[in-house]
């Protein structure tokens, strides 16, 4: 098991790492100047020679990833003399743009995006998850119509027009402030407050999500109800609810916990279309701003790279939750 | 004294979109604690369909019951069929258990076998985990597997197939069961492997003194353990009687073109198999009259086209010995030779 | 002295694999096959017999170059076929074929019965006299098919009639010899008869040489003329038909035979049952010595490090076994 281990996550450290370096390549080759983007009306080839340098471009690709690299594991420091400053380690960079260290800003971005995880996720897989059973269990008759119905919906509705929607709805009956949105509450200080913000975009994305859900549990329910084993809980004696409660559910749903997972590995990383309608600071808005509007590198990668180690770091703790919960799995 | 279990008329069908499937057609029949009862026939004769019945397994929205299928508990008679599905369900894995064809599949694949065993056990007796893990561990070991102790924390897939049966075999004998259906039990095992888990269950009736029903399609495993026979055609019985009966003086064409076509291990030189022409009927469009008589090759002998207009009756042709067919007794015995079963 | 049709010598075929758990992985290998001789004659049946495990199936598929021998000879017709190319082999196999067991699975259910049948000869770019269709409507007639039902698909027929479409397969360009495995054991028993008849005179008709590889030793005692016993990839006893099932002599075929049912209760109460204990051992890690020893009731140390060889106790009747049962 710790061999498994070891070498797992050798790999995902390699992975990042490969990451790292092809977002720091695409970069490289694309044609725009981030130093020209940084004075706005006032530009002329001295200032922009001048940001080049402190930007850290004016040195060779590896240079600067190396510079990255070290970045991460020791204080890093900008410019000269008076105009000098560091950011601490583990340090993404400096954002030019915002005039922050990149790691300050995943900070602040990381509890609201975090938020935003978790309450949809609870939200989707109880929704996903008791729906599915019911349309299972009444297989044909109007309560799997209507999940069928949901779930068509759910798939086919873009997760951008259903938080439009929303947020329209949410704005004309008053329900949603879009400044107050834009701050973050922390829910330890302010509760209510806290999920006044967040319950609409919650609802948003579970929508959006528990769908799958619903027509992954009531296929897993329906095949796992039709096998061997759960003929002959039946010929023990158990009754119907303990059947479905220990035999059934356990098989059945077992699969949909490592997807869910993954799922909300995802969902860490930004959920980039709700946070941006619904104005929440988070990791999402964060990314797709430095990619659209400030083109700034050290955002970016840190961003990039982030999302891809929720995913991977995810990716292992499903594998191995897997095989505590099936035995099968587990070393032969 | 009344026999444990009394079937009488039992009529099991389902509707489907094709018509209605008259899977188990007016059975009749009684099993003794002690005893041994084989039910016998292919695939699509109706013999699972029968005892699933019995159990109360059968989903009762989509299938139609009518008859009786009556338990003479010491509490007095129980009919499963028109009983109450909570007062079946708690005779389920108590006074009847059941033991299936695929042992693969019939254990969940997430628990140990010692939680699966406890479990039954726990349904029916008060008492702790602990309790039913030491009963487990008796029964593992009443049941053959070596090392039951150290075995019962272990899972399905890490027993063999003949294993696998045995643990199922213990886990229906956990509560005393007085009656124990065995649903083609032996079918999907090794010959070696078959002949000591009929060991086993005949080992095992002893010990509960339950009765028990045994269904299967192989004619030498029936010969092996068998008391009484009940032959299953289309979903009726076409013979019953006691097992030397069936097999040396076997009265009905269906029972002796089996016993003609069957190839056996210890049989005469260069004998030609003597096949049933045709195949087994559809259950949605039988043929009218006799459900045998397209594949019966003596029906000719029977004045009138009688087979083809009229569905025959089991009748007693002999003490306790019933054949569902016109041929008469004289008939009959004229189409087996004296030595054994040849025509 | 008529030439065998087929001859296998030391024939060996082990798989590779990886066991263990998502955690672990080991290489391991299953020796299926371990050594084994054969001689199939024309017009003749060979019987393979044999528990899980025991490798007959492997034996069947790897003699039609289905699966590569890993050591050992095949020789087919007098012909070295061991470590001929698929290329090579194309012309061959319309002289050798197979039944298979599931009749469910072995046919494309996309085909129609005239197309299934009816590729063999195009396969092997052989027009039969009279066209293709009117040959294969001969063939389903021949093995009890209706002619007009040539454009129906696999799933309009029940069991016993797709086996017979695969025979139908099988026979279709006459080959010499046929490895059929399983082929009745997937069907009821009322109609396992008819595919045994069947088999039995097309046989004679087309003179062709069986190996029938089958668990049931009730059907392989009815068509066989001489019979193999295989335990765990290698050869326990091999002789002909009536010798095997009269005077077994290996502890194994002894043990085999009591525990297969008679339908004859007399007999079956009065016969002498040997119960063998314990689990078939699993081919991955086979016992040392003798094979069978872990079971055998016979077992002395002999048995735990020296490996049996297959010697000829009596004519045409080769036992492997360090004690063997007395003629």
């Amino acid at each position: 098991m710790l061999k498994f281990l070891a070498k797992r996550l050798s790999a995902t450290v390699v992975v990042i790492a490969l990451i790292s370096v092809s977002v720091f390549m695409i970069f490289s080759f694309l044609p725009m100047d981030p130093a020209a983007l940084t004075c706005g009306k006032a530009c002329n080839p001295v200032v922009i020679a001048a940001n080049r340098h402190r930007l850290g471009l004016d040195v060779s690709v590896p240079v600067q990833y190396g510079r990255f690299v070290k970045g991460l594991f020791v204080d890093r420091t900008w410019g000269e003399g008076a105009a000098k400053f560091s950011c601490p380690a583990p340090g993404f960079g400096y954002s030019f743009n915002r005039h922050e260290c990149v790691t300050q800003l995943i900070q602040d971005a990381f509890p609201v995006t975090f938020s935003l995880a978790i309450g949809s996720f609870i939200l989707w897989m109880l929704l996903g998850i008791s729906l599915g059973i019911v349309a299972a269990r009444k297989q044909g008759k109007w309560q799997d119509k209507f999940a069928t119905a949901f779930v068509v919906a759910g798939v086919s509705l873009p997760v951008f027009v259903t938080a439009l929607l929303t947020f329209i709805f949410g704005i004309k009956l008053r329900l949603i402030n879009p400044i107050d949105m834009g701050r973050w509450v922390s829910p330890f200080s302010d509760p209510v407050g806290w999920l006044k913000t967040y319950y609409l975009p919650w609802i948003v994305l579970a929508l959006f999500s528990s769908a799958a859900y619903t027509r992954f549990t009531r296929s897993n329910v329906i095949e796992t109800s039709s096998e061997d084993y759960i003929r002959t809980a039946r010929a023990k004696g158990l009754s119907e609810r303990v059947i479905l409660r220990k035999h059934t559910l356990r098989a059945a749903l077992a699969p949909l916990l490592t997807i869910a997972g993954i799922d909300f590995a995802v969902l860490l990383g930004g959920a980039i279309f709700t946070e941006t309608i619904f104005n929440l600071p988070g990791l999402g808005r964060l990314s797709i701003r430095a990619v659209q509007i400030d083109y700034d590198l050290p955002v970016i990668l840190a961003t990039t790279m982030l999302a891809a180690t929720f995913v991977v770091v995810m990716n292992l703790v499903v594998d191995v939750l897997y095989a505590v919960l099936d035995p099968r799995v587990r070393v032969g | 004294m009344k026999p444990f279990l009394e079937v009488k008329n039992l009529f099991v069908s389902f509707p489907t979109e094709d018509g209605v499937v008259r899977a188990s057609d007016d059975i009749s029949f009684t099993v003794a604690r002690g005893e041994t009862l084989a039910v016998v026939g292919e695939s699509g004769s109706g013999k699972s369909v029968t005892s699933l019945a019995v159990m109360g397994l059968h989903n009762r929205k989509s299938t139609n019951i009518s008859g009786q299928a009556i338990l003479n508990l010491p509490t007095g008679p129980v009919d499963t069929i028109s009983a109450a599905p909570e007062v079946v369900r708690k005779l389920r894995g108590k006074a009847m258990a059941m033991i299936f064809q695929d042992p693969m599949s019939a254990l969940h694949p997430y628990y140990t076998i010692g939680d699966q065993i406890t479990e039954a056990w726990q349904l029916y007796n008060d008492g702790s985990k602990a309790d039913g893990i030491k009963r487990a561990v008796e029964l593992l070991d009443l049941v053959g597997i070596p090392s039951a102790s150290k075995r019962v924390k272990e899972f399905p897939h890490q027993f063999s197939g003949g294993m696998r049966q045995r643990v199922m075999i213990a886990m229906a004998l956990v509560n005393n069961p007085s009656l124990l259906i065995a649903d083609e039990p032996t079918t999907a095992l090794d010959v070696t492997i078959q002949s000591q888990i009929l060991q086993l269950l005949r080992d095992m009736q002893k010990e509960f003194n339950m009765a028990v029903i045994l269904i299967t399609h192989d004619l030498g495993v029936v010969a092996e353990v068998a008391d009484r026979v009940c032959v299953m055609y289309a979903g009726k019985i076409v013979e019953q009687s006691n097992i030397d009966e069936v097999y040396y003086r076997p009265d009905h064409p269906y029972t002796i073109g089996l016993l003609n076509s069957i190839p056996r291990v210890d049989s005469i030189e260069g004998r030609r198999l003597l096949a049933i022409p045709g195949q087994p009927p559809s259950l949605i469009s039988l043929p009218p009259g006799c459900s045998f008589r397209p594949r019966c090759t003596f029906s000719s002998l029977v004045p009138n086209k009688r087979c083809a207009i009229d569905v025959p009756d089991l009748d007693e042709k002999n003490s306790a010995h019933f054949s569902r067919c016109f041929l008469t007794e004289p008939q009959l015995v004229q189409l087996r030779t004296p030595t054994g079963v040849q025509s | 002295m008529t030439e065998p049709v087929l001859k296998v010598e030391g024939l060996k075929k082990y798989f590779e694999s990886t066991s263990g758990g998502a955690f672990s992985k080991k290489k391991v290998v299953v020796q299926a096959v371990d050594g084994i001789d054969l001689e199939v004659f024309p017009g003749q049946t060979l019987g393979l017999v044999g528990e899980s495990g025991c490798g007959k199936t492997t034996v069947g598929r790897t003699i039609l170059k289905l699966y590569e021998p890993t050591d050992g000879k095949i020789i087919f017709q007098g012909q070295d076929i061991t470590r001929l190319s698929r290329k090579k082999m194309k012309p061959l196999r319309s002289q050798m074929q197979m039944i298979f067991q599931d009749p469910f699975a072995s046919l494309n259910p996309r085909q129609t019965v005239g197309a299934l049948i009816g590729s063999t000869f195009d396969i092997q770019e052989i027009t039969p006299a009279g066209g293709v269709m009117k040959e294969v409507q001969r063939l389903m007639e021949r093995v009890g098919l209706n002619p007009e039902h040539y454009n129906r698909y696999p799933h309009e027929f029940s069991g016993g009639q797709r086996q017979r479409i695969g025979v139908a397969r099988a026979i279709a360009l006459k080959p010499k010899l046929i490895v059929a495995d399983e082929p009745v054991s997937a069907l009821d028993v009322s109609i396992q008869a008819q595919v045994v008849n069947l088999l039995e005179d097309l046989q004679q008709e087309f003179d062709m040489a069986y190996l029938f590889v089958a668990h049931d030793l009730s059907v392989v005692q009815h068509i066989s003329d001489r019979v193999v016993v295989m335990y765990l990839g290698k050869v326990m006893e091999e002789a002909d038909k009536a010798d095997l099932f009269s005077k077994p002599r290996h502890p194994y075929t002894k043990a085999l035979l009591s525990a297969v049912p008679v339908p004859d209760p007399v007999k079956g109460r009065a016969r002498e049952r040997i119960i063998l204990q314990g689990d078939l051992p699993s081919p991955v890690n086979p016992p040392s010595g003798c094979v069978f020893h872990t079971r055998c009731w016979k077992v002395q140390d002999k048995c735990h490090t020296d490996v049996p060889q297959l010697l000829e106790l009596s004519p045409r009747h080769r036992v492997a076994c360090h004690f063997p049962e007395p003629a």
